[in-house]
């Protein structure tokens, strides 16, 4: 194995990372708001995909208004699924609510089917599909709205948390959901906020990837599973930790996929799922108590 | 924000999805076909009643629809030239839904309460593997229109096969390989039951055309990101890369290659080769080189070719009826069909099952959609390599290599 061959995987991984990272990121906004795996996290963004591929072929319209509706859409779908499954069951417990999130995963990808049929969709690349030729890498256009899309996203992130009163208000109720209610912060408010951030973040992950990968109607659920090792990897609830998580559950699985052998690429993701959870069940950068 | 009533929440769920059903565009056109095709006024026999177990809804609906539309309309063209000795075919259609226990129901209710006299099909390996027990204990001939090898091997007394299968198509490849002077390469196979198959014969035949195989790779079906297989590849002295899958892995491969640079010439199986995998994979499909069925190359094929009057029959009644192309998979129906008709023709008008079995057994030189048929007691697969052709994909078309 040449270096080269290895900073092509490197390219490969980080890639991928990014959208493991975009979705780490989803189920980290959800946890922190009702405590709860949302396992519906990876439909989001395979309807991210499927809306944009659906819409663009439909109704001839460019790509970057189909990839709007699509988010728009998919935000909706965020929205509903607070409202119409979430809220009512918010004094049932984290585990009714857990099951809720994978029943309404099964509903929207059955959905999905049914609307869009079984056949996977193409989705044009945004700037074309000429590699770039960087140290004896080839990078496709692609991996780099990838890579910006999560830096973009990681950096909007970063200031709504920080300077927004929305932002401080998830993150008091993540802290202290007691005390913030104290302090008048609605509680059913910010869940509903953090589904739609979520949805939308999803949805974003979703349509940045379809170029590269194609879309169907089923990827949301080896995509949710990968981005929920990479939320735990980093630490569950952490939004650096989510980024950090994701990045790197993508550069091993590449690593591992061309350096020990491709047939056990997609075990590398869970064996470090359940070693994370028997050794350092708070991630790498998670802290006890849930602080951004 | 006030709390929302259920009844927005509705309204709000049927909006969405009324926009989301908008955007799917126009839903596939039902075919209507009865159950049971209408019996020519004028046969007065007594009808000759034959089971046609196919995938019609679920997975393998691509394959199991063509072939029920064409055994069907094979069926309506038998009776309006007399039946056969004088008796209406009459098809007796099930679905297996592509579940391997639909389908063993199904078999049984054809069997034992249709009362057919042969069953055509089912369409996928799963389903054929599921009911091949019952048919060799009831004694009902079987003509399966999947592909897998271990359908009829070993063989089993009352199941016979119309679809070409892996051993063929690797053969295919590689003869071409060696043609072209390309005696390095990689591999990289589906972790499904047909990329393993593929992956198997894959290696099996290598030694026979001093092909070495430098790197094994392989992938699952859902798998978002093959560059990482592909870049092991890139790091050996292969000169060509066969990827064996179906669906959308196959295609992915296609594309990354493209994203990375790749110009090694890129082989692909059977099982993509369709008009789906030139919409998915674009521009990435050009010069991809597989081996197909003759169906679609068919205004290719020379004029010497053997088959050319039974591909023009199938297809122009096809299209007459139906008005869409025929494909490989509805050429399965054809054939099971016309080889029971004609088995039945050789067995005289008081055909028995039994006495069908011996005759399916006996045909030879059957020009069929698929190939050439010739069965035998211990062949009950009865193509060769010949079955396949080698095509590559020129400006989003088909073109045939010789």
């Amino acid at each position: 194995m040449t270096s080269s061959q290895v900073w092509q995987l490197l390219i490969s991984g980080l890639t991928i990372g990014g959208i493991y990272a975009l979705i780490a990121l989803g189920f980290s906004l959800i946890y922190n708001a009702t405590n709860a795996i949302n396992f519906a996290q990876g439909e989001f963004v395979m309807l991210g995909g499927m809306i944009t591929a659906a819409s663009s072929s439909a109704w001839d319209i460019p790509l970057w208004l189909a990839a709007v509706f699509a988010v728009v859409v998919t935000t909706l779908v965020g929205l509903l699924l607070d409202r119409a499954a979430i809220r009512p069951a918010r004094n049932a417990g984290i585990v009714v609510v857990i099951i809720i999130t994978i029943g309404a995963s099964i509903f929207i990808r059955g959905l999905a089917s049914i609307i869009w049929g079984p056949d996977e969709r193409p989705v044009a690349a945004f700037s074309g599909d000429m590699p770039i030729r960087l140290w004896g890498g080839a990078i496709a256009p692609q991996s780099l709205w990838v890579l910006g899309t999560t830096l973009v996203i990681a950096v909007a992130m970063y200031v709504i948390f920080e300077y927004t009163i929305v932002g401080k208000a998830m993150r008091a109720c993540a802290v202290n959901p007691h005390a913030a209610r104290l302090c008048g912060i609605e509680m059913s408010r910010m869940i509903t906020w953090s589904f739609v951030l979520a949805a939308s973040i999803g949805a974003i992950a979703g349509i940045v990837l379809a170029p590269i990968t194609m879309t169907q109607y089923t990827v949301g659920i080896m995509l949710g599973l990968k981005g929920f090792c990479a939320a735990v990897l980093g630490g569950l609830g952490s939004g650096l930790g989510g980024i950090a998580g994701g990045l790197i559950l993508g550069v091993l699985e590449s690593l591992g996929a061309g350096l020990i052998s491709s047939q056990y690429k997609d075990a590398i993701a869970f064996i470090i799922l359940i070693v994370m959870l028997l050794v350092r069940p708070r991630g790498i950068f998670g802290k006890p108590g849930g602080e951004w | 924000m006030r709390r929302l009533s259920a009844v927005t929440i509705t309204l709000a769920a049927f909006g969405l999805t009324a926009a989301l059903v908008m955007i799917a565009g126009c839903p596939p056109e039902e075919t209507v076909v009865d159950d049971t095709v209408v019996l020519d006024e004028e046969l007065v026999g007594e009808p000759i009643r034959i089971g046609g177990l196919f995938a019609i809804t679920g997975a393998g609906s691509s394959l199991g629809e063509p072939a029920r539309d064409t055994a069907v309309m094979l069926a309506e063209h038998i009776n309006a030239e007399g039946g056969t000795h004088g008796r209406p075919v009459e098809i007796v259609v099930r679905d297996t839904k592509s579940l391997e226990t639909d389908a063993l129901n199904a078999a049984m209710e054809l069997a034992d309460r249709e009362n057919v006299l042969a069953i055509l099909g089912p369409s996928r390996s799963g389903t054929t593997m599921a009911v091949v027990d019952y048919v060799e204990r009831t004694g009902v001939p079987l003509i399966s229109c999947a592909a897998a090898r271990k359908i009829t091997d070993p063989v089993k007394d009352y199941v016979f096969q119309v679809a070409p299968g892996d051993a063929d198509a690797v053969y295919r490849i590689y003869d071409y390989m060696r043609e072209e002077g390309i005696s390095k390469i990689a591999t990289l196979t589906a972790s499904s039951g047909f990329g393993e198959e593929g992956r198997a014969q894959l290696q099996a035949q290598a030694a026979d055309f001093d092909i070495e195989i430098l790197a094994a790779e392989q992938f699952a079906d859902d798998d978002n990101d093959m560059t990482a297989q592909l870049t092991s590849i890139r790091g050996t002295e292969a000169e060509a890369v066969v990827c064996w899958g179906v669906g959308r892995a196959p295609a992915l491969v296609a594309r990354n290659m493209t994203q990375l640079g790749m110009q090694i010439p890129l082989f692909q199986s059977h099982g993509v080769a369709n008009q789906r995998f030139i919409d998915v994979a674009a521009d990435a499909a050009e010069g991809v080189i597989m081996p197909a069925a003759k169906l679609i190359v068919l205004e290719q094929l020379p004029e010497d070719e053997p088959q050319l009057d039974a591909l023009r029959q199938y297809h122009e009644m096809f299209v007459d009826q139906y008005e869409r192309e025929p494909d490989h998979y509805g050429g399965h129906g054809w054939d099971a069909l016309q080889i029971v008709r004609e088995a039945i023709e050789r067995a005289g008008p008081d055909v028995e099952r039994e006495t069908l079995r011996d005759e399916i057994e006996n045909t030879q030189g059957h020009v069929g959609i698929a190939g050439i048929f010739n069965y035998a007691s211990d062949d009950h697969y009865g193509l060769t390599p010949d079955a396949f052709v080698m095509v590559t994909i020129e400006d989003g078309r088909w073109q045939l290599l010789d």
